[in-house]
């Protein structure tokens, strides 16, 4: 039996809305790749005003149904009415719509100047897993059964403990594959008097529905506490786990106070091989990005108000979806944009151990509703011919630029210089775009 | 010669060449989103509102090292989306040190309500405490902790009693809760907790006079903090603590009297403490 954390509760923030400093992309979109870029991911939507928040817990559990079970710290007891099961989808929609991309621009003939054009292209991050539960047990253990719900396919129970080690042993004879550290990271919680949301699927139910998948849990309280509690999920964990923290708010980006938020790099112009392998650019990008904030940052790779975006790796959320999502103050909004300036989304990736990431995620809410999204560009040379004296200009500055490029790949992922001359082909420095002769000598044109 | 001798005897230069290192690391290695014309715009509004309000009010020109201070306080400290914000904030803390003032001395430290009144009165202002990262947090306690050790007037008892209290504070929590030990090194690696340690509630001209009413002050701004921070989940918990708290100054001058602080070379004898308090801001 396998056993995975999440969590969620809050803090507020007093802000208003400022018109945000767009920046316009011009050019539309041509495709995305796929998702799954990173393993043991889990992704959490958190919509946030005021106190009021609602979470969604999105997971891509493939094993054994008898096996799920999340444990979950909530700030409060839950009403039925609080707990949902969502569809997958739209939190899929959200990753879609805010994930890092490409961006493609063909040059212009530089004899025969025209408008140059762009395309895109984005990626994604995945989910989490879940493990087992079992039933009720009477006795002291100090544990105490608040409520018990069956939602959707999932048999819900929320406790309250006095010790932690009570509630181990209690989830322990309940059937619940405990990790070893378990009280350890339990006893926390339970000292900030929070109350544990246990959940596993009830098989019946599952079936019933036809569904083949595990559809997200959603929950919606009041607290003060803005925060995630990732330490709990960190007892069983075998290494470092990826986190998707899609945060929408109606006032401004959200960032952690409580560990270093930094923007991912980005809008850097890199060779065009990386269209066929950005599902290993951004990872490895991500990668020498988390080892040089020495494994303590969360990087922020989209900021957006909800109503647009530029290019579009996905068209923004309607209002309905958005509520599907947990956005409540949405009510008597039409249109088929998303929320307008009425959510901003903000998407955190972090990828946390127990060793970098001593305590829970806090977050507040800014006033910030600057644009920002995780952006690389394809500048794709003029292939064809070049006989007047800008065409040779160009081709004298498309090798300077292809230098750059390679460059700038090699240090946003580590990748061997060598290696990505070799596969930029005839876009390789030193070599001609279009084809053709070997650079011009300096002092050709010196008296000319 | 030893190396304090050395240093300049008025320890505001060294807080201004402190605090322009971590200004200069922050915007270019460490990331801070603060846009570069920003602390000059900061700089100059607070420098302008210094020389006009010591002309309105007729005061004796003190120079521009207190808002020079100040201003740097700010940049590191103050998010805006708004250009408008950081002059704004400027121009209050320093108009404070005029106008909020109570038994000679100013009320608020001007950095401190700077910060406080943006992020009240706009919409537009934010503090971001955890963005130096955690070898530059490090290396920011071994400078400030460095200078303490090097000049005498650098080592403030409100300074070490606040971090005193502080420390004690958090690590109690984090026995109690059973929290692994870590989060106490990380919680303590946050660069806004170095610039309010060192640079904001050690301001010896917002401080009070006698060394105990100092220590007094210390505490209470880290237990109302600790309580905004862990029992009212407050964002920025310290920032409002010492806003809180600076109104008691003329209180515990009056309990607890003693002489009078001033800068070196101000006229006036300094305080006569073996741990005088030194930081932003004299009027």
């Amino acid at each position: 039996m396998r056993f995975r954390v999440l969590a969620a509760g809050l803090t507020a923030g007093f802000l208003t809305l400022a018109a945000p400093a767009a920046e316009a992309f011009c050019g539309f979109y041509v495709g995305k790749a796929d998702s799954s870029l990173f393993n043991e991911a889990s992704q959490v939507v958190l919509v946030r005003d005021g106190e009021r928040t609602v979470v969604t817990m999105s997971n891509d559990y493939k094993g054994q149904l008898t096996d799920f079970a999340l444990v979950v710290p909530v700030p409060v007891v839950l009403e039925r009415e609080q707990i949902h099961v969502g569809e997958r989808k739209y939190v899929e929609r959200l990753d879609a719509y805010s994930a890092p991309r490409l961006v493609e621009y063909f040059d212009e003939d530089p004899c025969a100047p025209q408008l140059a054009y762009e395309d895109a292209v984005p990626m994604m991050a995945p989910t989490a897993a879940g493990a087992p539960m079992d039933a009720v047990r009477r006795k002291s253990l100090g544990v105490t059964v608040e409520a018990e719900y069956t939602i959707g396919e999932y048999d819900i129970v929320l406790l309250s403990a006095k010790e932690s080690s009570g509630l181990e042993t209690w989830l322990r004879e309940s059937g619940y594959k405990i990790p070893p550290r378990a009280a350890k990271a339990l006893e926390p919680y339970i000292k900030q008097d929070m109350k544990f949301f246990v959940a596993r699927v009830n098989l019946k139910e599952h079936k019933a529905k036809g569904f083949n998948y595990l559809r997200p849990l959603q929950m919606a309280y009041e607290s003060k506490k803005f925060m995630l509690p990732i330490r709990l999920g960190m007892a069983n964990a075998k290494g470092p786990q990826d986190l998707v923290i899609y945060a929408m708010t109606r006032t401004g980006r959200v960032e952690s106070s409580n560990y270093r938020t930094v923007k991912i790099p980005s809008d850097m112009d890199i060779p065009v091989f990386v269209k066929d392998e950005f599902k290993q650019f951004y990872p490895a990008l991500f990668e020498k990005a988390h080892a040089r904030e020495e494994k303590r940052a969360l990087f922020t790779e989209y900021v957006w108000d909800m109503g647009w975006c530029d290019p579009c790796a996905a068209d923004p959320l309607s209002p309905e979806e958005l509520r599907a999502l947990g956005v409540f103050w949405l009510d008597g909004q039409n249109g088929n944009m998303g929320g307008g300036s009425q959510v901003v989304l903000t998407r955190l990736h972090a990828r946390y151990d127990g060793e970098h990431f001593p305590e829970d995620l806090v977050f507040q809410e800014t006033s910030d509703r600057q644009n920002f999204q995780a952006r690389y560009v394809l500048r794709h040379a003029f292939k064809g011919a070049l006989a007047c004296e800008a065409g040779k200009q160009y081709l004298r500055e498309l090798d300077k630029r292809h230098q750059r490029e390679a460059e700038t790949l090699a240090n946003l992922t580590g990748w061997d210089l060598g290696t990505i001359s070799k596969k930029m082909g005839d876009d390789a420095p030193g070599k001609k775009a279009g084809g053709g002769k070997a650079p011009e000598p300096w002092y050709k044109r010196l008296w000319q | 010669m030893t190396l304090a001798a050395a240093l300049p005897r008025d320890p505001r230069y060294l807080q201004i060449a402190f605090l322009s290192c971590f200004l200069v690391a922050g915007v270019g290695w460490l990331g801070f989103d603060v846009p570069v014309w920003q602390p000059p715009l900061i700089m100059l509004t607070s420098c302008l509102t210094q020389w006009a309000m010591t002309r309105l009010f007729r005061a004796p020109p003190v120079g521009y090292l207190s808002p020079l201070i100040t201003s740097l306080g700010l940049s590191l400290l103050l998010r805006t989306d708004a250009f408008w914000v950081g002059p704004f904030a400027a121009a209050v803390a320093i108009s404070s040190k005029f106008v909020l003032r109570a038994r000679g001395k100013h009320l608020f430290n001007p950095t401190n309500l700077g910060l406080v009144v943006a992020m009240l009165l706009t919409s537009h202002a934010w503090c971001s405490p955890s963005q130096w990262g955690h070898s530059g947090a490090l290396l920011g306690w071994f400078a400030a902790f460095g200078l303490a050790v090097a000049h005498r007037s650098f080592r403030s008892d409100v300074s070490l009693a606040f971090l005193g209290a502080w420390v004690l504070l958090k690590a109690a929590r984090i026995f109690y809760l059973g929290a692994p030990w870590a989060s106490l090194q990380h919680q303590l690696s946050a660069g806004g907790l170095i610039l309010f340690t060192f640079f904001m509630i050690s301001d010896p001209k917002t401080t009070p006079d006698h060394r105990v009413g100092r220590v007094l002050y210390a505490v209470c701004v880290a237990g109302l903090g600790f309580f905004m921070l862990h029992g009212l989940w407050w964002q920025n918990a310290l920032l409002w603590a010492l806003c809180l708290v600076s109104p008691l100054t003329p209180l515990i001058d009056r309990v607890l009297p003693s002489g009078r602080f001033q800068w070196p070379g101000g006229g006036a004898p300094e305080r006569n403490d073996a741990c005088v308090s030194v930081s932003s801001q004299p009027a």
